[in-house]
């Protein structure tokens, strides 16, 4: 198709490209200028924030920009050839055959009307690689190649029998099945859990070895990053801010934007902050009794009718727990763990099956009515989606006065006051107060969210992954935020987490969960420094940016 | 899927029992009396002794109570007996039998011809990238929903009939009767089965696993027809089992208006006649064809996306 490259040409060549979108009020561009290599063989990582134009300029690279993406300049050879001036039936020659795709949510990137087997087929007899027999047979055998047991059985599956991280392992199998030069890996794993994320990067990366197949790896991680990439693009709106080999990258930060960035990376800060964890101020240890204590909570949901008659699904077992007052208590876990369905019985949204909470001495397992409603005022919940959880409707005083209405707390001006001081408790500028929140970035509504949180001035908040749909960057702030607030009033958080690096910052106390019961629980320093269970060890070392820094005494192994 | 089976079919007979309950209740408390009606259609408007009234009632069962009335028409009606015709004083069931064959013909080609234009239309105009034609093609199931049926025939019988003098205007005999009221029929349908079509077709093309299917190299005929429509069907098919029973209405009107022999004259003129028992025969067939349809298309559902099963048994449960 074009002549072989000469020896030390990159293979993927970007010069200049300039990407814009088309919106309502003219173009908007998303990529200005971003000049890029990827050698033979070479792993490429592209780090940047949501609107940074990383994404864009992997798709561009694939010809597949989202509807309104123009390509207004610049140029991407691949394998010598300018793919800009391309047309649609050049491109379709190069998908999937010489450039490999591995998207970003799996859970939504596989047709779900379709079998596996034919899916990853698919991509050999688009290419007329091999007959209708011969490419089911190779996509059992590449299905196994990405890692996924039993292959043929898999192969006969549709995806929504599949967990997540299978399905991104068939997703993998479908890039690499017409043997592509390059794989264009785009938050390959952002959907995934952690020791998930590691072993399928782990796969990738010993896959795209053997096959010498190279990687423009994009994510918005660092630490992954750090992990898996030889070299390192940092991108920040739509320019490549800074590139290096990845030692430099990380060590030797030119750029403030890179600097800043590094700073705020929770995997990276981790072994940095160690010692002086945000929220863990010192002194003042709780001589009172704690907020709230769980004991033995359990639930089960019943599945549907298995041949031997009725199942249930324990998602929560004999879990206890507590939270101080003032402090933190995190549960961590991965998804299925049970920390969610935890956090709802706390908060008396979900009836336990068996066990008991008790708020601030009195027993509201079950409560009704009144006592109730007088809980939940002393009781909230911060949501994890903040684009989710605030009324598109509301205007930010209403969002953030609901509950004081709802309580019919105060009068009109004594609520817009009080909406006006609680926006300043969490560093946001009166002016929002008018506007909705699909005006405001995804920080500043967590913000908001943070703020209605507060309202009723409550003892115990619980935040469900508060950080984990921000921007890193952003999440370091949101951090921040809540352990200025515990100082500032007192509050308890029950934090729920899959991500132990972020944990690590605001907890005091840590409860790792699995399958519903609890691991391991201790204080923070002595769960990260010496873990005693396995799968603590095992949650701890896939914490991205592990292979980058020292390993913590008697933590990583 | 017997437990998901034998649910469905507990849901058409309850909802078959329904149409004939609520009908049966509407029909009763009409100010209009099928004796009156009957006794009065040999009379050419003369007037109507009360005794003879009272005698044809008590025959017929018309003065019992509502309770018996009901219990009693019920219990006919499980064995198939939907009681005579006042009109005609022939069984209902058996006029309904001699008139279901060509409107079952008629409505059955008029939903495959929806089918496939619906179907076309949707597909050419997320297909085709000369943003006019899309524009155009999505502009016309607007037009042809808006359209009245009546008038789209006369102007296809006009033209078509009078004009070009392809097909006749009027009659049962022949294939060739059947396309003008299956094409009168067809529009209304095919317009709105390509108006869901379309839309969601537009949606499916948005999702992740077509850009996957895009990233394997695969053509854009490939992308329409091998991933988007498959999942696009499913809101088109439900349409589809709708329109079916909107199909039989419908038929009232076309073959009133191209003169056809079925179900819709049999309909038009019981109701014109007063003719209770009939009407209510109607209702219960329309029902029953519904019923059926939909039942249909729920079968077909786990067919086309493997999770329906799955989410049908999941229900059960709650």
């Amino acid at each position: 198709m074009s002549a072989p490259l000469p020896d030390g040409a990159p293979l993927l060549k970007i010069r200049d490209l300039t990407v814009s979108y088309a919106t309502r009020s003219g173009p908007v561009p998303a990529v200005r200028g971003v000049d890029l290599d990827v050698f033979p063989g070479e792993v490429v990582a592209l780090v940047g924030e949501s609107g940074s134009g990383k994404s864009t300029t992997a798709h561009a690279v694939v010809g597949l920009l989202p509807a309104g993406g123009r390509i207004d300049g610049g140029s991407i050879h691949f394998s010598g050839r300018d793919l800009t001036g391309a047309s649609e039936k050049e491109l379709q020659l190069v998908r999937g055959a010489r450039i490999g795709l591995v998207p970003q949510d799996p859970t939504v990137s596989l047709n779900p009307t379709r079998r596996i087997g034919a899916q990853v087929a698919e991509v050999l007899r688009v290419h007329g690689l091999a007959g209708r027999r011969e490419a089911a047979e190779r996509a059992v055998a590449l299905l196994g190649r990405a890692g996924l047991s039993e292959p043929a059985v898999r192969a006969r599956q549709f995806p929504h029998e599949l967990s997540g991280g299978m399905r991104q392992r068939a997703l993998i199998a479908v890039a690499i099945a017409a043997g592509p030069q390059l794989l264009v890996a785009d938050e390959p794993t952002s959907a995934l859990d952690v020791t998930v994320q590691r072993r399928i990067l782990d796969h990738l990366d010993t896959l795209t070895r053997e096959l010498g197949t190279a990687v423009l790896l994009v994510t918005h991680d660092l630490g992954v990053a750090a992990d898996r990439a030889q070299r390192i693009a940092v991108m920040s709106g739509g320019r490549i801010v800074e590139t290096g080999p990845t030692e430099q990258v990380l060590t030797d930060p030119r750029d403030p934007y890179t600097q800043r960035l590094l700073a705020s990376a929770p995997s990276l800060a981790a072994a940095r902050r160690a010692a002086s964890p945000v929220a863990v101020r010192k002194g003042d240890v709780p001589a009172r009794e704690p907020l709230v204590v769980a004991e033995g909570l359990s639930k089960d949901f019943p599945l549907p009718r298995g041949g031997s008659g009725p199942r249930v699904l324990h998602a929560v077992r004999n879990v206890s727990f507590t939270v101080e007052r003032g402090r933190t208590t995190a549960l961590v876990g991965e998804s299925g763990s049970g920390k969610s369905t935890t956090a709802r019985m706390v908060l008396a949204l979900t009836e336990p099956t068996a066990g008991r909470v008790t708020f601030d001495g009195t027993d509201v397992t079950g409560v009704r009515g009144a006592a109730l409603r007088a809980f939940r005022r002393r009781a909230q919940l911060v949501y994890q989606n903040p684009y989710a959880s605030l009324d598109p409707r509301f205007s930010i005083e209403e969002v953030v006065t609901e509950p004081l209405r709802a309580f019919r707390v105060g009068d009109r001006a004594s609520r817009a006051t009080r909406a006006r001081e609680l926006l300043g408790r969490v560093s946001l500028p009166a002016s929002v107060l008018q506007r909705r929140p699909a005006e405001l970035s995804g920080g500043q509504r967590q913000r908001v969210a943070i703020a209605r949180a507060l309202a009723l001035a409550p003892e115990l908040v619980v935040c469900d992954e508060p950080v984990s749909a921000l921007d890193v960057s952003v999440q370091a702030q949101v951090l921040e935020l809540l352990a200025e607030l515990q100082a500032d009033t007192g509050v308890s958080y029950l934090f729920i987490s899959h991500d132990l690096a972020v944990v690590r910052q605001v907890a005091h106390a840590v409860v790792v969960l699995r399958d519903g019961e609890v691991v391991e629980s201790g204080s923070t320093d002595a769960i990260f420094d010496a873990p005693t269970h396995e799968y603590t060890r095992e949650l701890l070392a896939a914490i991205p940016g592990t292979a980058a820094r020292i390993p913590a005494p008697g933590g990583t192994r | 899927m017997g437990r998901y089976l034998a649910r469905r079919l507990a849901q058409a007979i309850v909802v078959l029992w329904a149409a004939y309950t609520v009908s049966f209740l509407i029909l009763d408390a009409l100010p209009g009396d099928p004796v009156t009606a009957m006794a009065s259609a040999g009379l050419d408007g003369g007037q109507v002794d009360p005794a003879e009234l009272a005698a044809i009632r008590a025959e017929y069962g018309y003065d019992d109570p509502l309770v018996v009335r009901y219990l009693t028409n019920l219990g006919n009606a499980v064995t198939g007996d939907l009681g005579n015709s006042v009109a005609t004083n022939r069984p209902v069931a058996e006029t309904l039998g001699a008139a279901l064959p060509p409107t079952l013909q008629l409505t059955a080609v008029a939903l495959l011809l929806a089918v496939a234009l619906g179907s076309a239309v949707a597909l050419l105009a997320t297909y085709t990238r000369r943003r006019w034609l899309r524009q155009l093609l999505l502009s016309l199931p607007g037009l042809g929903v808006a359209v009245p049926t009546f008038w789209v025939g006369l102007m296809l019988v006009q033209l078509l009939s009078f004009q070009l003098r392809l097909f006749p205007a009027f009659g049962n005999e022949g294939a060739a009767t059947l396309v003008l009221p299956a094409l009168t029929l067809a529009i209304p349908t095919g317009a709105l089965v390509a108006q869901v079509l379309a839309k969601s077709l537009l949606t499916a093309l948005d999702e992740p696993y077509v850009q996957t299917a895009r990233a394997k190299g695969a053509g854009r005929v490939r992308i329409h027809l091998a991933h988007a429509l498959r999942n696009a069907s499913l809101p088109a098919l439900t349409v589809v089992g709708l329109l079916a029973g909107q199909l039989l209405a419908s038929a009232v009107v076309v073959e009133t208006v191209f003169s056809r022999d079925g179900i819709g004259r049999v309909t038009a003129s019981a109701v014109g006649a007063q003719d209770l028992p009939m009407v209510q025969g109607v209702v219960v067939l329309g029902a029953l064809v519904f019923v059926l349809v939909n039942l249909l298309v729920d079968l077909v559902y786990p067919l086309l996306d493997r999770r329906i099963v799955v989410a049908g048994r999941r229900r059960s449960l709650a």
